[in-house]
Formats: structure tokens, C-alpha cells, sequence
């Protein structure tokens, strides 16, 4: 249809009239009729036992409804929170899913757990009276250090929880690699640190429970990026009420980036007080609740190893992590370390043999689940950091050497050694493009540049890939996992032409509004102006599962798609009816049916209208031109692409600046070009910003050091260059727009080219994460 | 907790209301006034989404109390387009992708729109260094920079 408007175009996003104008839907936005607000009482230990609570006072303070406890809890046999996804470990045994119940009432795992929710007129109120609740702690050591969690002598997280390990996880092939490894003519190693994250959506989560005693239905106002998920874990799992009586809305949302995914203590709570006192109750979170009840994400301690040959061919690559959950498994916390981590180790490369194993362990400290990327990060900053240094040790080029190991454009589908099978794309092509861009010839010019102006120049390349458009419903159902994957969407069409989307993708900064308006567009021509876009809400929307793993256009728009075509199929006979032909004889193009070799048409708007006045009709076609589809992929797709940083580094200070960035994506095809743009461009912030400056500091007692943004080092528009990216398209074979999802590849990309162009410029073998300019400087000066 | 009234002009409005000495100049706005565009997205002052002005300066709103703009005159991105006729600046965000969430971007715009009063065609570099206390997590601030470039390119053609 209409270039303008249609797959391809960089349309305007139809959603930011009302975001630049300020009015946007956000939680805290709203407020319903008599609400009163909740304040959480939070533990300051990372360990303790919780003697009692009093809160006598509290409830006699101005203002104050009701302060509820974990007792409270307990008694209305509300249940706990849980993880969906069950691993196994070698020995075959379950993960350990220990009890996680809303309020704790017994013991306190990690500073910010919560303990009891205090309910008043106002917010001040409600925070008040939460400083004036007395609980009395009997403190306990805490196991702050991941790599000796699981040793002797830990302090046990869980008392059912054995040496606090929730698996020990293997995947590949153990033999196959140790063959390899005793071919090799060298073996490069590395021990490295992921460090941990805060998420940091700049919009804070929040939630409003309300509870109608006339139909006995509860509606849960709350920032998911999943709300039927939530609605799925509170109704069968937590028990607050059946699905059909639990209604989810999730507006519009200031950013998720994995942390509103999960089912939290927080929302949880809410909803349930919300019954219990008989009116709507607010809670929004603060900025330092946020930094310890957010999820957090990576931390993982790794030793690898990379195998080659003579040629510097990879022969193998063995992996051995310790990964970081928390205090609790956190929703789906279980299969970030390990199948969306182990299952990427491949790469974009040839690799003999692979093994890999992970030992998940319990902490003291919050609870660790998806962060942008999830698991694919990890992995790629193993690889690409290991072929780094195999290219020192051996003293080749670090793009040669990614070169000869890199999976050729004629080998697909490609079997990978970790049981993804790689559907397409062209990896050499990439990396070309992207060394073109960067200018890669001359960075030698502009190191010796560099060096007369005394800084110290460096360049390093990231060869990523990723597992997107999570997935398909058997493959992870076999792996464990406790839902399905697919995506639902409905498409309606109203007598009048115009059309409105219901669909389970969830926007949050992605533009759907506006990108799924234009897949509508191009198919039915319905006016891109006369396309709403409905998400966020169960009561509205087919059961969806949400938006994460870079899913929405992957498979939300592929169940639009779908939708779609049905719709496409039931004009046709309507079409063939009014036009009195065959339905053979009909042809459909740019929302119009036409007869073909004759001029006989009719449009989709005017077949819609005759849906709905159906006074000349197909005899027993049912009225009314509305479809939904359910998509579940037939496999993962698989965006990759080389992105290539060169960094300054001040010899005198460490600091380092990150001067040029240069991507080549591969995205397969792409609906709106400008904001595939916009979400490289983010990811790659969000992983300069792991690599230089985040990163979550825990002393031994279990406090966290970084709670606030005078202590955690966002990054901010000065820490940037220009960034340059580009794409190649090869279209994903298995779904209907050959499309394979855009939104995590600059965080998984970043972290590895920003430390590679560190190590380049110093000379060094490693600097780990958060490379700020002490770390530089030490490594500089060791 | 005692309670004052305080008046002040709200975009070109004369408006009071009740608050609390600790009633912030954002709470004013947001619960009071009903004002949502302004928004909160940290308690140090550091991430800028609160950002509003006061007397034709930027100021963090979450910052000032209540009572402390009495009798000032205080914008909001709700008073910066004329009706549905986006400012130059807004148009300039949407022009240019300068927004994702949207979250920051109240924010985003009302500093802009202080820095081009201050510096009216910045550089590529002045705008990143004037954005320092305002974050964004979506969009890497490329086209944000993009955004209030040509935000002042097309104020500038205005005046
Ligand atoms: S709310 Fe963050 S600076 Fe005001
Ligand atoms: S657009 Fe989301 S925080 Fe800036």
C-alpha cells in the first residue's frame, strides 16, 4: 500500500503527540475513586530472623488504615511468588524454588525485602507511619560473594536449599570438547566478571489494587510488561482470585527493559490489601526502592576457554559459570543463566565442540532475573572477549580471526553445538559493513593521532547473535518451562472502515502504536490515521503473553499478520459475491479485490461495510469482519551483527571516553527503519553504560552501596559519541514479514567492543566491568 | 502537619491550593493540580523528568518545595504547545525520534527549551553537556541531541 505509510517507511510515531504534550497515561498518573495509599515496611539487614513486629504505634498514627504483615498474609492463605521455569540439573534433579512469600514473616533475605505494608489517606501518611512500625531483627551473617556461595561454610540463604545451589547445569557435549581441547596448538583463557545491573526503566513500577464487592472482581492497574502473565501467576498461583475475576491494565509504561516482566512481592501485596480494606490502595515506588526491588541483572563469575588450531581455527570452547540469582528465584530467573546463556555460546562462529556449565546460586541479595539481552549478553561477552584474546595471544587481527571462524552464509539452517538451529544470515557481510563503516584501515592513523595529543587510542569489535522472538511453545515447554510462547491478536474492523488492533505485545517504548499500524496499513489500506493500536490490557486484548526477548514484531506481528489474512480471506468471498465471480478469480492487492484481466473491483473498506449491512451476501457467511490469530514461531530468529568501538583512553586519569561506534545489524526485514534506529542506538547506551559505568555495589553486610543516582552511574548524554549504525537484511525464513526483532542487540552488543577497544588501547589482557578510570588506571600502571 | 495555601501562576493561570510544609513543587503540580506530564523519576534530584520552569528557568520541580513558589510563575510541558499546535521543540522531539517511553521527555523539552534561551543555536557538544541532569535509559540520547539541534534551528527560523 502506500509507501508512505507502509513496511519500510520511517513513519512518525502516532504515539508521541501525547507524550511531548505530557499527556501520557503513566501508573502513577492515575487515581481511581477513594484510593489510599501503601508504603512498604523494608528490611535493612540482608540476613536476619524477625522477632517480632509492632506496630501498635503505626496504627495510631494520622491518617493510617491498616498496617498488614506477612501474618496476615499467611492467614488469608494467600500464596507465595513463584519461578516458571523448572531447569535441571546434570544430575536430572529440579531446581530448588524456594518459599517466596509477598511479606516475609518469619526470616528477611536481602535488604529491601519486604515486611508489612502500611495503608493511609495520603502517601506521606503511609510513609510515616512505616518509620514508626518496630520490627525487632535478630541479624544474621550474610553470603554477600557469589563465588563462594555454594562452598563450605556459606551463610545458607535457605535452609532447604543444600550449599545454596538452585542448579548445576550443563549443556554440550563434555567429551567432545575435552577431545578438543587436547588437539589444540593453543588455548587462550580468561577469568571474567558480568557484573550486576540495576534495570533503571526511568519510569518507577507502581500498581493500584481495587477490589469490587458487587461482581466480586478485582482489577490490578500495575507496570508489566506482560499483564496476562500476571494475571496467570496471581490467579493460579497466588491465589487472589480466578482469571475470570482478575482484570490486568498495564498503560503506558515510562521503559521496562526486563525488570516488568516478573510478578513481584509489591503488586501482589496490593492487590490483596486492596480487598482487605475496601478501597483502591496506590503504592509507586521510590528510586531507592527501585535499586533494591527492581531486579537486577547479570552477575555472573566465568572462567573459559577457547581452543584453536594451527590456522587459529576454533576447535573448542569450554565455560564454566557461577551465576548470581538473588535471595529468590525471581519469576523467570531460572533460564536467563542458563538456556538463554549456554544456548548462545556458539556465536557466529564454526566451533567444534562447546560445553558449558553453570552452577546457580543463592546470595543475600536481591533477587537477579532478565535485564535487557538476558543470558545472550553473557554469552557474547564471553565469546567475543575470549576471541580477543586468543587474537593477542596469537598475534592476528581480531577481525581476521572472527573471520576465518565465522558460519558461512551458505551453511544455514546451521546445527549449532547448543541445540539452536540457526535459521539465516549472513555474518562476513556484517562484519564488512561494519568495518567499512568504522573506517577499520585507518584506525591506525588515528592511534598514532591519538598518541601525539598523549591519549591512548583503541579499537575492539563485537561479533554478536541472538536468540529472539522467544519462542516456539514446544521447545521451551521442553525445557522446562512453565508457559507457552506464542502471541495473540485481534484485528477488528469497524463499519466504517477504520480498524482496531487488540494485541498481547506490550509498548513501553518500542512505538507499536505506530509500527503495528503500519503492518495493518500495508496489507488492508485501511488509513494508517484510522488504526488504533489497544495493548495493556486483559480485559480488552486475546491472552497474550507479552512483551520481552525482543518478541513484539517477531511474534506479535506475526499473529497480526496472520489476523490479518484471515480477514483478507473472508472479503475475498465477499468480494467474488458482490463481484459475481469465483473466488478463484479474485485477486487482492493493496486493499483492493479485483477481478482479474477485467477492471471489476472492489475495495476492502467496501466489502467491510457489507460485512456489517449484509443485505447482498454470501448465503451462510457469518456478518461482521473480525479475526484473531494466535502465533506460536517455529523457531527462534536470530539478529546478529558486528558493531565496532574505539575508545580514549587519559593515561594520566584511566578515564576513558568512547569516541566513534560503528554497527552493522542484521534485523532481517524492517517495518520502520527509524525506530530500529532508535532501539540500536538505546541498547548500545545501555551497554556502554554496563561497560564503563554501572554497576551494583553490595558491602559484606549485605547493604547495598548504590541505591540512588549520586552512587550509581547512569550514563548521560556526554558520556557519547555520534553513533553510526547500519543494516543488512536477510529475511527470517519461518515467519510471514521475515522479521526477527531489533530491541536488545546494542546492550548485547556493546559491553565486549567497549573492553575489547580498552584492552586494544592499553595493551592489556583484561579490564573488567564497570571499566572506570581507577580500574583503567590500575590496569595501566600494574 | 500544619498546612499553607499557597497561590502561584501554573502556565499562564492563577491557581492556590492547601499543602503541606513538605509538599513538593512536583506533588503540587502532579496531585493537586492534576498536572501529570511533570514526572518523578528519582528522589536526589539527578534524573531531570521532574524538570519544569519557574519564572522562565529550569528547575528541578521535585526540588523545590510547594510553598517556596508562592506568587511565582511556573510552566509545565502542558503550557508549552498553543492548543493542539505543537511548540517547535515538541515538534523537533517528534520529528526526530527523540523519544521512546516518553518518560523523560516532559522533562527533556523543558530544558531544551532553557538551554536554547541560554545558548540559541548549540553545538553537538554544548547540548550533551547542558543535558547532564537529565537522563534517559531508551534512547542513547543520540536523537534526543538531534531532537533539541534541530528544535533551536527551527526557533530560531521562528523569531
Ligand atoms: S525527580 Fe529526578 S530530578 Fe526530580
Ligand atoms: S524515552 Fe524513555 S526514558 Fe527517555
Amino acid at each position: 500500500m502506500g509507501a508512505e505509510f507502509g513496511i519500510g517507511a520511517s513513519v512518525k510515531r502516532k504515539e508521541d503527540f501525547r507524550f511531548v504534550t505530557g499527556r501520557g497515561n503513566y501508573l502513577d498518573d492515575i487515581n481511581r475513586p477513594g484510593q489510599a495509599y501503601g508504603y512498604f515496611v523494608r528490611s535493612p539487614y540482608a540476613h536476619a530472623k524477625i522477632a517480632g513486629i509492632d506496630a501498635k504505634k503505626a496504627s495510631k498514627m494520622p491518617g493510617v488504615v491498616r498496617v498488614l504483615t506477612g501474618a496476615d498474609l499467611e492467614a488469608d492463605k494467600i500464596g507465595g511468588l513463584i519461578c516458571g521455569w523448572n531447569v535441571k540439573s546434570k544430575d536430572g534433579t529440579d531446581t530448588r524454588m524456594p518459599k517466596h512469600p509477598a511479606l516475609a514473616s518469619d526470616t528477611v533475605r536481602y535488604v529491601g525485602d519486604a515486611i508489612a505494608l502500611v495503608v493511609a489517606e495520603t502517601y506521606a501518611q503511609a510513609r510515616d507511619a512505616a518509620e514508626a512500625v518496630k520490627v525487632k531483627y535478630d541479624v544474621l551473617p550474610a553470603q554477600i560473594d557469589v563465588s563462594k556461595a555454594d562452598k563450605k561454610g556459606a551463610a545458607i540463604v535457605h535452609a532447604d536449599v543444600r550449599r545454596n545451589m538452585a542448579y548445576d547445569w550443563e549443556i554440550g557435549d563434555k567429551k567432545a570438547t575435552d577431545a578438543a581441547f587436547a588437539k589444540a596448538a593453543h588455548v587462550a583463557k580468561l577469568d571474567l566478571v558480568n557484573n550486576r545491573v540495576a534495570p533503571n526503566a526511568m519510569e518507577p513500577r507502581a500498581a493500584i489494587g481495587e477490589y469490587s464487592a458487587s461482581d466480586d472482581s478485582f482489577t490490578l492497574y500495575t507496570t508489566s510488561q506482560n499483564p496476562h502473565v500476571a494475571r496467570l501467576v496471581l490467579s493460579a498461583f497466588v491465589q487472589i482470585a480466578p482469571e475470570h475475576k482478575l482484570r490486568v491494565v498495564s498503560p503506558d509504561m515510562g521503559g521496562g527493559f526486563g525488570s516488568k516482566i516478573f510478578i513481584y512481592p509489591d503488586e501482589t501485596a496490593v492487590i490483596w490489601a486492596a480487598k482487605k480494606v475496601g478501597r483502591p490502595v496506590k503504592w509507586t515506588s521510590d528510586r531507592a526502592e527501585a535499586f533494591q526491588t527492581d531486579c537486577h541483572g547479570r552477575d555472573h563469575v566465568t572462567h573459559v576457554e577457547l581452543a584453536l588450531d594451527q590456522g587459529g581455527k576454533f576447535l573448542g570452547l569450554r565455560v564454566s559459570t557461577k551465576a548470581n540469582m538473588g535471595a529468590y528465584l525471581s519469576t523467570f530467573a531460572s533460564c536467563v543463566p542458563s538456556y538463554l546463556y549456554g544456548t548462545l555460546l556458539q556465536g557466529q562462529y564454526t566451533t567444534g565442540a562447546i560445553h558449558c556449565e553453570v552452577k546457580a546460586v543463592f546470595t543475600h541479595t536481591t533477587p537477579v532475573d532478565a535485564v535487557r539481552g538476558a543470558g545472550r549478553p553473557e554469552a557474547t561477552y564471553v565469546i567475543e572477549r575470549i576471541i580477543d584474546v586468543a587474537a593477542r595471544d596469537l598475534k592476528i587481527d581480531p577481525a581476521d580471526l572472527r573471520r576465518r571462524n565465522m558460519i558461512q552464509p551458505n551453511a544455514f539452517p546451521y546445527q549449532t553445538q547448543v541445540a539452536l538451529q540457526y535459521d539465516s544470515g549472513n555474518y562476513p557481510a556484517a562484519l564488512t559493513k561494519a568495518l567499512e563503516i568504522a573506517d577499520y584501515k585507518g584506525f591506525a592513523q588515528r592511534r598514532d593521532e591519538a598518541k601525539r595529543r598523549g591519549k591512548l587510542r583503541g579499537i575492539g569489535l563485537s561479533s554478536y547473535i541472538e536468540a529472539c522472538g522467544i519462542a516456539p511453545s514446544a521447545v521451551v515447554g521442553a525445557l522446562g518451562c512453565g508457559v507457552g510462547l506464542y502471541e495473540g491478536a485481534t484485528v477488528r474492523m469497524n463499519p466504517t472502515g477504520s480498524a482496531i488492533v487488540y494485541i498481547g505485545s506490550h509498548s513501553h517504548g518500542q512505538g507499536h502504536e505506530t509500527t503495528f499500524s503500519q503492518v495493518v496499513h500495508e496489507r488492508l489500506g485501511v488509513p494508517f490515521e484510522q488504526i488504533e493500536i489497544v495493548h495493556g490490557d486483559t480485559g480488552k486484548i486475546p491472552f497474550g503473553m507479552g512483551t520481552y526477548g525482543s518478541r513484539s514484531i517477531a511474534v506479535g506481528g506475526v499473529a497480526l499478520q496472520n489476523a490479518v489474512d484471515k480477514l483478507i480471506e473472508k472479503g475475498r468471498k465477499i468480494a467474488a459475491h458482490k463481484l459475481e465471480v469465483a473466488e478463484s478469480d479474485i485477486q487482492f492487492k493493496d486493499g483492493t479485490y479485483s477481478v482479474v484481466g477485467t477492471d471489476k473491483k472492489t475495495s476492502f473498506a467496501e466489502v467491510t461495510f457489507a460485512a456489517y449491512v449484509p443485505h447482498n451476501y454470501p448465503a451462510g457467511l457469518e456478518p461482521g469482519m473480525e479475526a484473531t490469530a494466535f502465533y506460536d514461531p517455529a523457531n527462534f530468529t536470530f539478529p546478529a551483527g558486528t558493531h565496532v568501538c574505539e575508545v580514549e583512553v587519559d593515561p594520566d586519569t584511566g578515564g576513558v571516553e568512547v569516541v566513534k561506534w560503528s554497527a552493522c545489524d542484521d534485523f532481517g526485514r524492517i517495518i520502520n527503519p527509524m525506530i530500529v534506529e532508535g532501539q540500536v542506538h538505546g541498547g548500545i547506551a545501555h551497554g556502554i553504560g554496563q561497560a564503563l559505568l554501572e554497576g551494583c555495589v553490595y558491602d559484606k553486610s549485605g547493604q547495598l552501596l548504590t541505591a540512588s543516582y549520586m552512587d550509581y552511574a547512569m550514563p548521560r548524554a556526554d558520556n557519547f559519541p555520534t553513533i553510526k549504525v547500519d543494516t543488512i537484511q536477510t529475511p527470517c525464513p519461518h515467519n510471514a514479514l521475515g522479521v526477527k526483532g531489533c530491541g536488545e542487540a546494542g546492550a548485547i552488543a556493546a559491553p565486549p567492543a567497549v573492553v575489547n577497544a580498552i584492552a586494544n588501547a592499553l595493551n592489556v589482557k583484561h579490564v573488567e566491568m564497570p571499566a572506570t578510570a581507577e580500574r583503567v588506571w590500575q590496569a595501566l600502571n600494574a | 502537619m500544619a498546612t499553607h495555601k499557597v497561590t502561584m501562576k501554573v502556565n499562564g493561570k492563577a491557581v492556590s491550593g492547601e499543602v503541606e510544609s513538605r509538599t513538593l513543587l512536583v506533588h503540587f503540580l502532579r496531585e493537586t493540580l492534576r498536572l501529570t506530564g511533570t514526572h518523578v523519576g528519582c528522589d536526589t534530584s539527578q534524573c531531570g523528568a521532574c524538570t519544569v520552569h519557574m519564572n522562565g528557568e529550569s528547575v528541578k520541580s521535585c526540588s523545590l518545595f510547594a510553598v517556596q513558589c508562592e506568587g511565582q510563575d511556573i510552566q509545565t510541558i502542558e503550557g508549552v504547545a498553543t492548543g493542539d499546535q505543537l511548540h517547535p521543540m515538541q515538534q523537533a522531539f517528534k520529528d526526530n525520534h527523540g523519544l521512546q517511553c516518553g518518560y523523560c521527555t516532559p522533562g527533556m523539552i523543558m530544558t531544551a527549551l532553557d538551554m536554547v534561551r541560554r545558548i540559541p543555536s548549540p553545538s553537538e557538544q554544548e547540548i550533551r553537556k547542558n543535558l547532564e541532569g537529565n537522563m534517559c535509559r531508551c534512547t542513547g540520547y543520540h536523537n534526543i541531541v538531534k531532537s533539541i539541534a534541530a528544535g533551536a534551528k527551527a526557533m530560531a527560523g521562528a523569531r
